[in-house]
C-alpha cells in the first residue's frame, strides 16, 4: 500500500506519524508525484509553535511552490537537517522521509484527520481515477 | 514588429467564430449610460508629411545647446553608438521580458552576462535580471529584508535620494513597514549616533545610499557592523553606477540595489531606467524578479533557462516574493554592452575622469560659493552654498543657456535657500564649467563676493 495505516493524512497531502505526545510530520507519496522534482524545502525552526490547518514551510519543486499546512497543533521539536542538501529524498521515499517532529498539544485534533483508506479515496476521488 | 491588418471579412468571421452579431455587442456589459456614442474629441487623421511637420516643430522646442549641471539620480554620460546600433536588432527589440524564454538563447545568454556583471561591480554573489528602477529596487529590498529576517520596520538614511524615500513611502504605507529616517552628521555621511539610537529588535533593515545624495562616499563597512550587531540587514542603495569604476563595492552590505542608467542608457526625461538588485546567495529564495541561470542541455551543451520562476507571481500567485514578474530586458542590454564596450580598466578611467571634471568645478565655484561638507571623500556631486538664492543664481545661469545645480530647499529646508547640488561628468567641458563659475560671479552683488 502507498500509505502505511500507521499514519494519519491530511486533504493537504500531509502524514503524521504519532507515537505518545510526540508526531513526525511528512507528504504523502502522491504529494511527491504531483509536485515532481523536489528542489527545496522551507522549514521551521525548532521551537516554532506550528497551529492545525495552518502553513508551516514550503515544499519546492522545479515547477511549483507549495504550501506545508501542520495536521495538528503543537511545538518543533527537530526539524530534517538532511534536506536541506538531499531535498530530493522525498521523491524517493516520502512515507520514510520525515520533515519535522513536534509536541502535540492536543492529541484529540488526530480524530479530525484521514486514515490511510480514506486518504487513498479522497485522492482517487480528487484525481478522478 | 508585424503590422497585422483586419479586413472587414476578417472581422465578421471572427465574430461569427464566437458567436457575436457585431462589435459593439462586445461591450454589453458596459451600462448604455457609460457607453461612448460620439467619435473621441481628437484631430482628424493627418498625411505622413504633416505629421513629420508637427514633431519637427515639436522636437524645435526642446533646448539644444545648454550646458547641464544637474545629477541627482540621473547622470550625463557618454553613450558610445554601438548600443543603439545593436538594441535596434529584431533579434532584441522587445522592451519585455520574455515569456517562452528558453527560445530566446541570445536575450537569456545577455541578462546572464548582465547578472555576473553586476555581481563583479557591486560584490556580491547573485543579482537579478533587472528591476523597473532604482527606486523601485529600493522598495523591494526593503520588503526583502522584512521577509528574510522576520521584522517590520526599516531605518533609512535622509541622505538616500529623497524621491526614492517617496517610493519607499509608497510600498511602505500598505506593506505595514513603518520607517524611521536618520540624519547626516557635519562631513555629509549617516549619523552614526542618530543610527544606533534608530535600530530596534524590530528592525530588518538599515538602508543608505552611498554615494549618497549629497555626492558622499559613506562609510559602508562601520555602518555594517553596527546593522549586524543589532541583527539588522544593510542595504546599499547606489544612485551613480560609474561610482563603481572607484569606490571600493560595498560588499559588507547584504542587499544592494542599484539604477544603472549611467550605463549607457538614455536620460529620456526620467525613463525607462534599469534597476538591479545584487544580494548574498542565502537570500536567493527571497529575491525578486526575474533570474537566468547557465545549465546543459540534453546533448551537454551549454544553455540558458530563466531559473527559480517558483518564486513569482504567474506561478505562486498572491504567494510570490514581489508583484513584480518582469524585467528591463531591453535597457539591462543597453547596460550590458556599455559594459562590455568600457570592460574594468574603461570604467575606472571614466570614473577618474569624472571625478577630475568635479574637482575643477569645485574649484571654479569655491572662489564665490561655499563648499559643503567637506570632510568625507565624494565622487563627482557636491553641494555648495551661494552667495544668493539657488533659484536666483539657476535664473541668472539660465540666461547664459547655463542650468545651475539643484537647490536643495524643498527636500532639505535645514541647509536654506542658497544650497544646491552641483554635478560634473566626463561630458562637461572645462569651458562650461569656466563660464558658469564666471555668469555666478556676475550674478552676486558685489558686497555679497567673497574677494
Amino acid at each position: 500500500m502507498a500509505y502505511p495505516a500507521s499514519y494519519k493524512y491530511t486533504k493537504e497531502h500531509e502524514w503524521i506519524a504519532v507515537e505518545g505526545a510526540s508526531g513526525t510530520v511528512g507528504i504523502t507519496d502522491y504529494a511527491q508525484g504531483s509536485l515532481g522534482d523536489i528542489v527545496f524545502v522551507d522549514l521551521p525552526k525548532v521551537g516554532d509553535a506550528l497551529e492545525a490547518g495552518k502553513t508551516f514551510g514550503s515544499v519546492e519543486s522545479v515547477k511549483a511552490v507549495s504550501d506545508l499546512y501542520s495536521p495538528v497543533t503543537g511545538t518543533v521539536t527537530a526539524v530534517n537537517e538532511e534536506l536541506k542538501d538531499k531535498p530530493e529524498k522525498i521523491n524517493d521515499d516520502a512515507n520514510n522521509t520525515w520533515l519535522l517532529k513536534l509536541d502535540l498539544k492536543d492529541a484529540s485534533e488526530l480524530g479530525a484527520l484521514l486514515n490511510a483508506a480514506d486518504y487513498e479515496k479522497f485522492v482517487s476521488e480528487e484525481t478522478g481515477h | 514588429m508585424r503590422y497585422l491588418p483586419k479586413s472587414p471579412a476578417d472581422r465578421q468571421e471572427m465574430l461569427a467564430e464566437i458567436g457575436v452579431d457585431s462589435i459593439d455587442a462586445l461591450f454589453e456589459t458596459i451600462p448604455a449610460e457609460y457607453q461612448l456614442k460620439h467619435d473621441l474629441k481628437i484631430p482628424r487623421q493627418h498625411s505622413e508629411s504633416e505629421i513629420i511637420d508637427r514633431f519637427r516643430a515639436f522636437a524645435g522646442n526642446n533646448a539644444t545647446g545648454y550646458a547641464s549641471f544637474l545629477g541627482a539620480g540621473v547622470y550625463r554620460h557618454y553613450k558610445p553608438v554601438i548600443i543603439d546600433s545593436l538594441v535596434l536588432r529584431g533579434e532584441f527589440l522587445t522592451s519585455y521580458t520574455p515569456y517562452q524564454p528558453e527560445i530566446a538563447q541570445g536575450t537569456l545568454q545577455a541578462m546572464f552576462e548582465f547578472q555576473t556583471m553586476i555581481c563583479e561591480l557591486t560584490g556580491m554573489e547573485i543579482a537579478n535580471a533587472s528591476m523597473y528602477d532604482g527606486s523601485t529596487g529600493a522598495a523591494e529590498a526593503m520588503m526583502m529584508a522584512v521577509r528574510v529576517t522576520g521584522r517590520s520596520k526599516a531605518v533609512v538614511a535622509r541622505t538616500v535620494h529623497p524621491e526614492y524615500r517617496e517610493v519607499l513611502a509608497t510600498y511602505a504605507q500598505h506593506q505595514e513597514i513603518p520607517i524611521a529616517e536618520v540624519g547626516y552628521a557635519a562631513n555629509g555621511r549617516v549619523d552614526m549616533a542618530a543610527l544606533d539610537a534608530a535600530i530596534t529588535n524590530e528592525t530588518a533593515c538599515v538602508m543608505i545610499q552611498s554615494p549618497n545624495f549629497f555626492g558622499t562616499i559613506e562609510d559602508v563597512a562601520a555602518i555594517a557592523e553596527l546593522a549586524h550587531s543589532r541583527g539588522a540587514l544593510l542595504i546599499v542603495s547606489i544612485a551613480e553606477a560609474v561610482s563603481l569604476g572607484i569606490v571600493k563595492p560595498p560588499a559588507e552590505a547584504d542587499i544592494v540595489s542599484m539604477e544603472a542608467q549611467s550605463f549607457g542608457v538614455a536620460l529620456s526625461y526620467g525613463g525607462p531606467y534599469c534597476g538591479v538588485i545584487a544580494c548574498k546567495e542565502k537570500f536567493l529564495r527571497q529575491m525578486p524578479g526575474r533570474l537566468v541561470g547557465e545549465t546543459k542541455d540534453a546533448d551537454g551543451k551549454r544553455g540558458y533557462v530563466l531559473t527559480l520562476s517558483t518564486r513569482e507571481q504567474h506561478i505562486r500567485r498572491e504567494k510570490a516574493t514581489s508583484n513584480i514578474c518582469t524585467n528591463q530586458a531591453l535597457v539591462a542590454l543597453m547596460v550590458t554592452i556599455f559594459l562590455t564596450v568600457y570592460g574594468k580598466q574603461g570604467l575606472r578611467e571614466l570614473a577618474e575622469h569624472n571625478l577630475a571634471k568635479a574637482a575643477y568645478l569645485k574649484g571654479a565655484l569655491g572662489a564665490d560659493a561655499k563648499i559643503l561638507f567637506n570632510g568625507a571623500p565624494r565622487f563627482h556631486e557636491f553641494v555648495v552654498e551661494l552667495p544668493i538664492s539657488a533659484e536666483e543664481t539657476n535664473a541668472a545661469l539660465l540666461e547664459q543657456k547655463i542650468i545651475g545645480g539643484l537647490p536643495l530647499a524643498k527636500w532639505y529646508p535645514e541647509l536654506g535657500a542658497n544650497a544646491s547640488l552641483w554635478c560634473a561628468t566626463e561630458l562637461t567641458t572645462r569651458k562650461q564649467m569656466d563660464a558658469a563659475a564666471e555668469a555666478l560671479r556676475a550674478a552676486v552683488p558685489a558686497e555679497l563676493t567673497r574677494a
